[in-house]
């Protein structure tokens, strides 16, 4: 019988059966960073444990540190500079690679595996992250642990998992222009809820997914986790080879031909069977905005705040019912039109060139709106430099948007920066939930062309409408 | 980690729907490196009247009786849901609760319950419903326990309700197993299947760091 790309990548990674569905995976990679992986490390330390294959380990900055232009330890969190000093000293001692404040390596955890040919088609990756699962974007099989599973896995690279059952879905049709993985996945999950994925990892496919660039993918794998998957997975192919060749941790040259070969091997057979399979017709697709707390409380910008009073499960009206209220919103507005007074481009989802460049290319020989605070966090250093070099940069400043150092950033609230009370915020992230960007900020999420287009008129906006520049 | 075999205690309903780690507890209130110190920051969002202030919400079920002697939370689908942060159930843990019983669980979240010694119970959401009227109708009196060894939930009106966890996660909960010992009983195991992987991936195998 034919078996899935997820199937043989765990059998492939199995080193034992431990019976119940459960296999003890061993585990190629690891990542870490200063907000989990310093208790990792730490309890490590306590237990009198160490490292197994500290040269298999990534340890990067970029939950809490300063975004802005010169930055050193302190943060503007309160306390944040122990979880920077804790995570050096922790990663030094034990050997593992440390992508320092300052080193051009430094970004988002999921935005440099990929970059550095860390994470490759066919590794188990895990990090003690929940968003570890974008990287199934490039055919890994990635998912996000917690801090203790973070230390079994350091200790004995391999992790006890009980196996997910198994979901494809097909995105078939041709994605209309300014429609992006982003409005995919907010669609998919507005559509089967926010844990139509939960006990499953995904498979996502079809021909719209075949025609998807790599960090589209990316994008798109990142908020699996948002679906309430285990992880999601895009099968590997040419365009994927193409992506990692060349990447600092990627296969040598040497090495290249048998790694392609065996990847090759990884797509699901054609007469292999799955739990459950879906279809998306994406061809009426038209952009995606959040207007609730929840990522499934979604719709197309030309639709409207639904009415609670419709909804025919209790728990999910009580849920919009409660979601109206911390949004300020009442039912049958129109989200097009809605003003904003902040606009976010970042985070692990929607900071990485190519999302800089979409979000360029709307705001070039434009400006954004009076009173609207616009930012723009690159995913790493290397998009920064990579953006810089073709002069994006300028582009962002001349439209009035902040042009900052990379990490997390504004993604979330850590007792530093936020966006104010009751500030709406339309943001590339992947997070609406309360409280998640500030206190009783309301935040509204939507792909970088979106929220270039939002930050331009002041409103929610539909990137198709753009006026002349 | 401590054993849990079986408990019975007051039960305090929560019955959203998709309650994210976020508001089980903020990034705010992971203030330092350590497990410690975090239940102060549960669900800190409902619990105060503000953010970063003290001052309790009498509304929020937790910070009224008998709810505050409350080892077991009752909740919606997809509790837990969202970041992977640990630090949710360290300050769920250090609270006191000690077993949750919802339709579903965020996976991450699941897999951190276990290995912290709290017993994530899947129920059917109309049950978990019925628990959590029967609790209301009289909170202190009519308790709740969770048997692990025998998988069942016995509700106050004396149905018994059964429930399944993987047999590895069970066995870590009734046992207080320290997971890595455990695997590390199989070290041959794993050192054999990674010389024999080297040879098969060798482009998986970085050189020695230093």
């Amino acid at each position: 019988m034919g078996r899935t790309i997820i199937d043989k990548l765990w059998d492939e990674h199995t080193v034992a059966d431990l019976g119940d569905d459960t296999s003890l995976l061993f585990i190629d990679r690891i990542f870490l960073h200063e907000r989990t992986g310093s208790v990792a490390l730490k309890g490590l330390e306590t237990a009198g444990r160490t490292v197994r294959h500290p040269e298999q380990v990534f340890c990067t900055m970029d939950h809490i540190v300063d975004t802005t232009p010169g930055r050193t330890d302190d943060t503007r969190m309160p306390g944040g500079r122990e979880f920077i000093t804790s995570t050096r000293a922790s990663a030094r001692a034990a050997g593992i690679h440390l992508f320092d404040l300052g080193d051009d390596r430094q970004g988002i955890v999921h935005v440099v595996s990929p970059e550095q040919g860390i994470a490759l088609p066919g590794v188990t990756l895990v990090c003690p992250d929940s968003h570890t699962c974008t990287l199934g974007g490039l055919g890994a099989l990635a998912w996000g642990i917690g801090s203790t599973e973070g230390e079994h896995a350091l200790a004995t690279k391999t992790l006890a998992v009980r196996k997910p059952k198994r979901m494809r879905i097909r995105f078939e049709g041709r994605l209309a222009s300014r429609v992006s993985a982003k409005d995919l996945i907010l669609h998919l999950i507005s559509r089967f809820g926010a844990s139509g994925g939960v006990g499953y990892a995904i498979e996502f496919a079809g021909s719209v997914i075949r025609a998807l660039p790599v960090e589209a993918r990316l994008t798109l794998c990142n908020m699996a986790v948002e679906f309430g998957a285990w992880t999601g997975i895009v099968a590997p192919d040419e365009l994927t080879f193409e992506y990692v060749r060349g990447r600092p941790f990627a296969p040598r040259p040497d090495q290249w031909d048998q790694a392609v070969a065996h990847w090759r091997t990884l797509p699901s057979d054609p007469d292999a069977t799955f739990d459950r399979e879906l279809e998306v017709d994406c061809s009426q697709l038209a952009p995606q905005v959040t207007w609730g707390t929840s990522p499934q409380h979604g719709g197309g910008i030309d639709s409207l705040v639904p009415d609670p009073a419709a909804e025919t499960d209790p728990n999910r009206r009580q849920s919009a019912e409660r979601a109206l209220q911390y949004m300020g919103l009442a039912p049958g507005t129109r989200l097009a039109g809605l003003p904003i007074g902040a606009a976010f481009i970042g985070s692990c989802t929607n900071s990485r060139l190519s999302d800089l460049r979409e979000a360029a290319g709307v705001l070039r020989g434009r400006h954004v709106a009076p009173g609207v605070k616009a930012i723009c966090v690159p995913g790493s250093s290397q998009v920064k430099k990579a953006a810089e070099a073709e002069g994006l940069d300028d582009v962002f400043r001349a439209a009035g948007f902040e042009w900052r150092e990379s990490g997390c950033s504004m993604c979330f609230y850590a007792g530093g920066e936020s966006f104010g009370l009751e500030e709406r915020v339309v943001t590339s992230t992947n997070r609406n939930f309360e409280n998640r960007q500030g206190p009783r900020t309301r935040s509204h999420l939507a792909s970088p062309a979106t929220v270039a287009a939002s930050a331009i008129a002041g409103v929610l906006a539909d990137v198709r409408q753009l006026p002349p520049a | 980690m401590e054993k849990f075999t079986t408990l019975t205690a007051v039960a305090a309903p929560l019955l959203r729907i998709n309650i994210d780690t976020d508001a089980i507890i903020p990034s705010r209130e992971m203030k330092r490196v350590s497990k410690d110190g975090l239940s102060e920051g549960l669900f800190a969002g409902w619990r105060y009247q503000s953010p970063g202030s003290r001052e309790e919400n009498p509304d929020f079920i937790l910070n009224r009786q008998p709810w505050r002697q409350a080892r077991i939370l009752l909740s919606g689908l997809n509790f837990g849901c969202g970041s992977s942060r640990e630090h949710a159930v360290w300050a769920l843990h250090e609270w006191g609760i000690r077993a949750i019983i919802a339709p579903s669980f965020g996976s991450i979240f699941q897999g951190n319950c276990v290995r912290n010694g709290i017993v994530p119970v899947v129920l059917d959401n109309a049950l978990v419903e019925a628990l959590a009227r029967q609790v209301e109708a009289d909170p202190a009196h009519n308790l709740v326990t969770v048997d692990l060894q025998d998988g069942v939930v016995l509700a106050p009106d004396g149905q018994r309700h059964a429930f399944s966890l993987p047999d590895a996660d069970r066995e870590m909960l009734l046992e207080g197993l320290d997971s890595i010992a455990v695997t590390l009983k199989r070290d041959a195991e794993i050192l054999g299947f990674r010389d024999a992987d080297r040879t098969r991936r060798p482009w998986i195998y970085l050189p020695t760091n230093g």
